[in-house]
């Protein structure tokens, strides 16, 4: 498989990780490799994988911090299952993450740090480098990175505690020099990180970095170098980008696409934040964001802003979507559009903060009182959150209703390449507000989109009122019987009408059917379009379709789940999607659940659909 | 979206402000006045029809937009402020009207009250305070008294009382006053320096319910405890009170007392003076504690603070701001970042 070349040997793929403490900066050598290795061309998917609290203690389990990359001259869809080479900056490092690395795997130990008290802090008795198994098992590479660092930046005007800060950028030049990744793009962001106000530290980064790398030239230990082609992109323009920077643009984009001012509210919550930090500075685009007293208010204040025709948006994670419930319901009623960001992570309650899950499906469909059905789509990717914002945008703005996007933190925090799209290409979103020269009726339907139109305050002639209480059509408080049977089905069937307005669903195999459909939903499309992928090459009768819309349903699906002999459905959760199946369509949907905080592996899905097949 | 239209162009009047709907509220309830109130009140701003909005959450009160034929949202329980905030800073030409109470606003709502009186948007805020939850049919409320006998509470409320004035002022409100549904007139003046104070300005409404509570504030705004127990405050007049005005109120140390001018060698000016606009809290603080029967019981402007920003047009500098350093932002920059790459 693998064929040397000039002193590399050229592979398809690599899985890299890097570990260490809280502190150590492995989240910032991660993302700058896979800066690196997407400036080289390839493709790439990441998997940032960081503890809830911010420093826990130094050397403790629970403080290890890590970043895993996959990069590839093919198409990567996952971070992958089990990393090429670990590098472990301390002992607590090793050993939360050895286990996952196979046999034969290049392990990269900062020998520094596996002194006495370190080993006692991650539990080991002995030093695991002088084990003989481990020794014999992996391709053990044993460099002092802290004396190295320092000795490279002896020169350097730093303190010596910042001088050793700087271990992490070393170790990453040894990566690049096994990997052969360009040093440029690093380069680049030292200068413009701290190029005008720490030169100091900009230089004795890039030290560290050359050092680190200079040391891989010279290294018997660094026997093979590994190099990776281009991947076979479309042409364009690309950049990398994460689920929620994405979402960040496209709400952008919905603004300027709707004519719309964007107004967001948000509270801080693990992993949306960055959703409001994002946004927060782009006023130079109009958008306005309030940081609101709690996930309610955010909420009350989107609604407001809704009310006034604005594109208005929150976004919080599984907790702050049950603040939120009862104004959902109200914007229900109401028939306001509105955008709902729920960025999913570990629950119930605050749950695994900082780990992955998708198991606010039936949250989404079911939280709130008396019937409120509302639309609700999932991104599947980093990228897609920007598509998923405009058509979240489409589906309230046409339809006034509030709307829930799924993203997780898995795809919130990774990041892949993107093509980035032309402005002038996007969808026209412009929806007009009532017509200040007519009658306004308050719930009069639109005949084929069964929605309202929208009358905002200052239009003179058309004050109304809205509120909770139920309404006949003219908009006044009714109590009777059956309006509320009435309007409750009007709502219900505005919500599904929605089906009527989505493209024909892009099924991954065999249109015709045949013996296993893999149906998915989020964050795990990478997963599952791997494995299925692999396995019809295999030859295995399997194909694949990744659901968007979860409410209301593809019109097409039930046709398309017809055409399998079995449906298994892979979630991050207790099997969520497969009760709402099961349920709708009356088929023996398979549910393979995982909850423990992580993405699927390929190999795991691999073998539960070869399982499920035969 | 239209612009508001000068006011020469409207000459509306009470009926304008009259929606269709029937009024639903106990006969005799106060609530009536103070919709009479705030339907005389609005012709007579200057405010084109179409850019006032009128916001409320849950109770009694919270009915009132239905009865307003004005833009109207009836939201939910305690979280009005938050609308109203979202409403104002999306679109700082309207007029907004904020109607809650004292369950609303001080117990289920007391947060959001506090933080959009910190924030400062041009919201006017309408507490009526009637001391009993009245929809949910008598229970007792954050402002009821202790020992206060309810369905909830058969051997007396144990609860100490929020006082209304002084969380406002806590929350370093910018305008606080307070008024009565007996008093028409006061409540219409009230309301007009409410809507011309540029930021949040916060009113209690004392305001009987006559099925749960009545006259729970007879002795103060009934027509003998008016002239008695009342304290109108006038800027820059001493604090006077009294059928026959012969009695004020002086302080001795931190605390305030009663006085009766000519007893004791007592003149006018050892009466304090009324200055809503002194920055310090400690003085509004001071008549927000004057409560019957040991004092009377002051309505007017208790504190009227000029020059902080509101929200809205704190955001809306920052806009500009941003704008006019960076320019108007490029959608096709932003999505491509400063770190893209082509592939050819």
């Amino acid at each position: 498989m693998a064929q040397a070349k000039d002193s590399f040997i050229e592979i398809e793929s690599a899985v890299v990780r890097f570990a260490g403490d809280s502190g150590d900066g492995m989240q910032t050598v991660g993302e700058r490799f896979t800066d690196s290795s997407a400036f080289a061309g390839n493709d790439i998917a990441t998997l940032p994988d960081f503890p809830a609290e911010i420093r826990a203690p130094a050397g403790t389990l629970a403080g290890v911090s890590g970043f895993q990359v996959q990069f590839g001259s093919r198409e990567i869809l996952t971070p992958g299952d089990e990393p090429d080479a670990l590098v472990a900056m301390n002992p607590a490092a090793l050993k939360s993450n050895l286990a996952d690395l196979p046999a034969g795997g290049m392990l990269v130990v900062n020998t520094a740090a596996f002194k006495k008290m370190n080993l006692a802090k991650a539990g080991y008795e002995t030093n695991p480098l002088e084990d003989e198994d481990l020794r014999n098992k992996y391709h053990l590479v044993e460099i002092d990175f802290t004396s190295l660092t320092k000795e490279a930046l002896s020169e350097s005007p730093l303190k010596p505690t910042d001088k050793a800060r700087c271990k992490n950028f070393f170790a990453l030049g040894f990566m690049y020099y096994v990997y052969g990744r360009p040093l440029d793009p690093t380069l680049k962001f030292f200068q413009d990180k701290w190029g005008k106000r720490l030169p100091d530290l900009a230089e004795a980064n890039t030290l560290a970095l050359k050092a680190g790398f200079n040391l891989g030239d010279t290294m018997e230990s660094a026997r093979n170098r590994y190099q990776i082609i281009k991947a076979p992109f479309d042409s364009g323009v690309y950049r990398k980008i994460s689920g929620n920077e994405a979402l960040v643009y496209g709400l952008v984009a919905a603004s300027k696409q709707s004519k719309r001012e964007l107004v967001y509210a948000g509270y801080p919550i693990t992993p949306a934040s960055p959703i409001l930090e994002g946004l927060s500075a782009l006023k130079h685009f109009g958008v306005k964001t309030i940081q609101a007293e709690d996930e309610i208010a955010a909420m009350g204040m989107a609604l407001g802003a809704s009310f006034t025709g604005k594109l208005s948006v929150c976004a919080t994670s599984g907790p702050g979507m049950c603040l939120k419930s009862e104004f959902i319901g109200l914007a229900s009623i109401t028939e306001l559009p509105l955008i709902i960001c729920n960025i999913q992570r570990g629950g119930p309650s605050t749950g695994l903060p900082t780990k992955n899950e998708q198991s606010d499906l039936l949250q989404s469909m079911f939280s709130r009182n008396g019937d409120s059905p509302i639309p609700i789509i999932a991104a599947h990717s980093s990228s897609d959150c920007f598509d998923c914002a405009i058509e979240a945008a489409r589906i309230a703005i046409t339809y006034k209703t509030p709307v829930i996007l799924l993203s997780d933190l898995y795809i919130a925090n990774g990041a892949e390449p993107w093509l980035v799209p032309n402005v002038s290409d996007l969808p026209d979103l412009e929806v007009p507000f009532a017509d200040s020269s007519k009658e306004y009726v308050v719930y009069k339907r639109d005949p084929s989109t069964l929605a309202r139109e929208q009358a905002i305050p200052g239009q003179a002639g058309l004050e109304h009122r809205v509120g909770g209480l139920e309404k006949n059509e003219e908009g006044g408080v009714s109590y009777d019987p059956n309006n509320h049977e009435e309007m409750t089905r009007l709502r219900a069937d505005k919500v599904n009408a929605i089906a009527n307005s989505l493209p024909p669903s892009e099924l991954f195999g065999d249109a015709e059917g045949g013996e296993l459909l893999v149906l998915g939903w989020g964050g795990t499309y990478g997963a599952i379009t791997s494995s299925v992928r692999n396995l019809r090459t295999e030859g295995f009768s399997v194909s694949s379709l990744h659901l968007r819309n979860l409410n209301p349903f593809p019109n097409d699906l039930g046709d398309i789940l017809s055409r399998f002999k079995k449906v298994l459905i892979p979630e991050l959760n207790m099997g969520q999607l497969s009760l709402l199946i099961r349920s709708k369509y009356l088929i023996d949907a398979i549910s393979y659940s995982k909850v423990q905080g992580q993405p699927f592996k390929v190999s795991e899905l691999s073998n539960k659909i070869i399982e499920t097949i035969r | 979206m239209k612009t508001a239209l000068p006011k020469e162009e409207h000459a509306l009047n009470k009926k304008d402000f009259v929606a269709p709907n029937d009024v639903r509220w106990c006969p005799g309830c106060g609530d009536y006045a103070i919709l009479n109130a705030i339907q005389r009140t609005f012709p007579e701003l200057g405010v084109p029809k179409e850019n006032f909005v009128v916001v409320s959450g849950i109770g009694c009160s919270s009915r009132f937009p239905y009865y307003m034929n004005t833009y109207g949202f009836h939201t939910i329980h305690g979280r009005a402020p938050t609308v109203a905030t979202g409403v104002k800073v999306s679109n700082p030409e309207l007029s907004v009207w904020l109607v809650t109470g004292d369950g609303d606003g001080l117990s289920i709502g007391g947060n959001h009250l506090l933080h959009l009186l910190r924030r400062n948007p041009d919201v006017n805020v309408l507490l009526f305070n009637n001391r009993i939850y009245g929809l949910t049919k008598g229970q007792y409320s954050p402002t009821s008294e202790v020992g206060k006998k309810t369905k909830s509470t058969p051997f007396g409320s144990i609860d100490y009382p929020v006082n209304p004035l002084l969380f406002a002022l806590g929350s370093e409100s910018t305008f606080v006053a307070r008024t009565s549904d007996t008093d028409m007139k006061h409540m219409v003046e009230t309301f007009k320096a409410a809507h011309a104070h540029k930021g949040t300005s916060f009113i209690e409404i004392l305001q009987n319910c006559v099925i749960y509570n009545n006259k729970t504030w007879e002795p103060v705004t009934g027509r003998e405890g008016k002239s008695e127990q009342s304290l109108f405050l006038e800027e820059g007049k001493p604090l006077l009170f009294g059928a026959e005005r012969n009695k004020g109120i002086r302080v001795n140390g931190f605390d305030p007392e009663v006085v009766t001018l000519g007893e004791d060698g007592v003149s006018e000016s050892d009466l304090l003076v009324h200055n809503p606009k002194t920055s310090n809290p400690a003085y509004p603080a001071l008549l927000s504690q004057l409560n019957y029967p040991t004092f009377p019981t002051p309505f007017g402007i208790f504190r009227q603070l000029e020059g902080r920003e509101t929200y809205e047009n704190a955001l809306t500098q920052q806009l500009a701001a941003s704008q006019s350093k960076q320019g108007e932002g490029d959608l096709q920059a932003l999505l491509t970042g400063s770190d893209s790459w082509v592939v050819e």
